[in-house]
C-alpha cells in the first residue's frame, strides 16, 4: 500500500493507471447497472475522467 | 523478375521527378509513403470523430440542413443521461454483452479442446462448426426467426421433446423474458466458432514437449490443463473476448432481423437505438452525444483490456 501510495505521489505510470483502470470500470459498472438512476446520470463523467487520465498517465515514467 | 520490374519503373519515372526524389533524404521520402495513409486516417477516422463531438454540442438535425443550428451546451448529454428508456438499453446491451461472452468463451473453449483432441474426420468437425460464422447475419437472423415460430419452430419442438411442454405454448421472440435470450441464443449460435478458431491456434502453438516434461514429472492431466494449457491459451482467449465484446457493443444487423428490438424496447441494443435516433426521428445533434458515451466507454474499457492482455503476454 505505502509503495501504491509512494508511486502516486512521485506519479509513476503503475499506480496511477491502476486509478484510471478502477476509475473506467467503475463508470461502464455505473453505466449497465440496473439499480440506481443516479449512477447511470453521473457514469458518463466517471468514465471519462478515467479515459482521459488513463491517456495521460500512460506517459508517465515505470 | 523483380529487378526487371524495378528497372522498368525506375525507368518509366519521369526525369524532372526522379532528380526530386533523388535529392530527398530517407525521412523526407518515408514521409513522402506515409503522407497518404496519414491522409486517409485522419480524412476517415479522425475528421469525423471531432465532427461528432462538435454535433453533440448543438440542435443539429441532418434532414433539415438549412435549418439554424443552435449551441445548446450539455443538454444533448443531460437528457440521455437522465432518460430512462435510454437506460433500459444500456442494461439490455449489458445482459447480451455478459452472456454471450460468457457462454462463447465457455463453448468455444471446450470445443477447441475436443477437436484438438487427434481423432478421424476432426478436419470435417471443424469445417461443419465454423459453418455459420461463414452466414450473413441477415440470413442466420431470417431462418432462426423461423425456428423460434412456436406452431411450426423446430427449436420450439427440440425444447417441448426434452421439457414435455408444449411447444406452441411459449414464444422465444414474443415474451419480454424469453426474447433476451433468444438473441443470445443466436449470436452464442453464430459466433462461437470464431472463439473456437482462435482457441485452437492457441492450443495448437502449445509445444507438445512441455506435455511430455509434465508426464515425466507425474503431473495429472488435470494439473496440466491448468498449469499449462489454460495459461497458455489465455492471451488467446483474451484476444477473442475483446475482438467479441467490440463487436457485440455494436451488434446490429441479427438482432434487428430477429426481434426488431421487441417486445416492447426489451431488446433494444444501443446500436439500435442509436440508429433509431440518428435516422429515424433525425436527432443527429442528440445521436452524436449518444455515440460520442458509446465511443468513450468502448474506449475506456478496451484500453484497460489491452493493458491486462500486454500483461499476460509477458507473464
Amino acid at each position: 500500500m505505502r509503495g501504491f501510495l509512494h508511486g502516486l505521489v512521485r506519479l509513476r505510470r503503475g499506480p496511477w493507471e491502476m486509478v484510471a483502470s478502477v476509475l473506467i470500470a467503475t463508470g461502464v459498472f455505473m453505466l449497465m447497472q440496473p439499480f440506481a438512476l443516479w449512477a447511470y446520470s453521473w457514469s458518463f463523467l466517471v468514465t471519462l475522467t478515467g479515459t482521459v487520465m488513463f491517456i495521460v498517465v500512460s506517459h508517465f515514467p515505470e | 523478375m523483380s529487378h526487371l520490374n524495378m528497372d522498368s519503373v525506375a525507368r518509366a519515372t519521369p526525369r524532372h521527378l526522379s532528380r526530386r526524389i533523388r535529392g530527398l533524404s530517407d525521412r523526407a521520402i518515408a514521409w513522402v509513403f506515409v503522407a497518404p495513409t496519414i491522409f486517409l486516417l485522419l480524412a476517415v477516422n479522425i475528421f469525423p470523430l471531432i465532427w461528432t463531438i462538435r454535433l453533440s454540442f448543438t440542435n443539429y438535425a441532418a434532414n433539415r440542413p438549412n435549418a439554424e443550428v443552435q449551441w445548446i451546451g450539455l443538454r444533448n448529454y443531460e437528457r440521455i443521461l437522465s432518460d430512462p428508456d435510454t437506460w433500459a438499453t444500456m442494461q439490455a446491451t449489458a445482459h447480451f454483452l455478459f452472456w454471450t461472452i460468457v457462454f462463447q468463451v465457455m463453448i468455444g473453449f471446450a470445443l477447441a479442446w475436443l477437436i484438438n483432441q487427434k481423432f478421424r474426420g476432426n478436419d470435417l468437425w471443424t469445417t461443419i462448426i465454423v459453418l455459420p460464422m461463414m452466414l450473413s447475419p441477415a440470413v442466420v437472423g431470417n431462418f432462426w426467426t423461423l425456428l423460434y415460430q412456436p406452431q411450426l419452430g423446430l427449436f420450439n419442438s427440440i425444447v417441448g421433446f426434452f421439457s414435455g411442454a408444449d411447444p406452441t405454448s411459449f414464444s422465444m421472440i414474443g415474451d419480454v423474458h424469453l426474447a433476451p435470450w433468444s438473441i443470445v441464443i443466436v449470436d452464442t449460435w453464430m459466433w462461437t466458432p470464431f472463439v473456437m478458431l482462435i482457441c485452437l491456434a492457441g492450443l495448437r502453438s502449445i509445444p507438445d514437449s512441455i506435455y511430455e516434461a509434465a508426464e515425466c514429472d507425474r503431473a495429472s492431466r488435470w494439473r496440466q490443463f491448468w498449469t499449462i494449457t489454460v495459461p497458455m491459451v489465455l492471451p488467446f482467449l483474451m484476444l477473442a473476448v475483446l475482438f467479441r465484446g467490440i463487436e457485440n457493443f455494436k451488434m446490429f444487423d441479427l438482432v434487428v432481423q430477429l426481434t426488431g428490438g421487441g417486445p416492447g424496447n426489451i431488446t433494444t441494443l444501443t446500436s439500435i437505438e442509436l440508429k433509431r435516433e440518428a435516422f429515424e426521428k433525425w436527432r443527429t445533434g442528440y445521436s452524436s452525444a449518444y455515440a460520442v458515451i458509446l465511443f468513450v466507454t468502448v474506449f475506456g474499457l478496451a484500453s484497460i483490456y489491452v493493458k491486462a492482455l500486454n500483461r499476460v503476454k509477458d507473464r
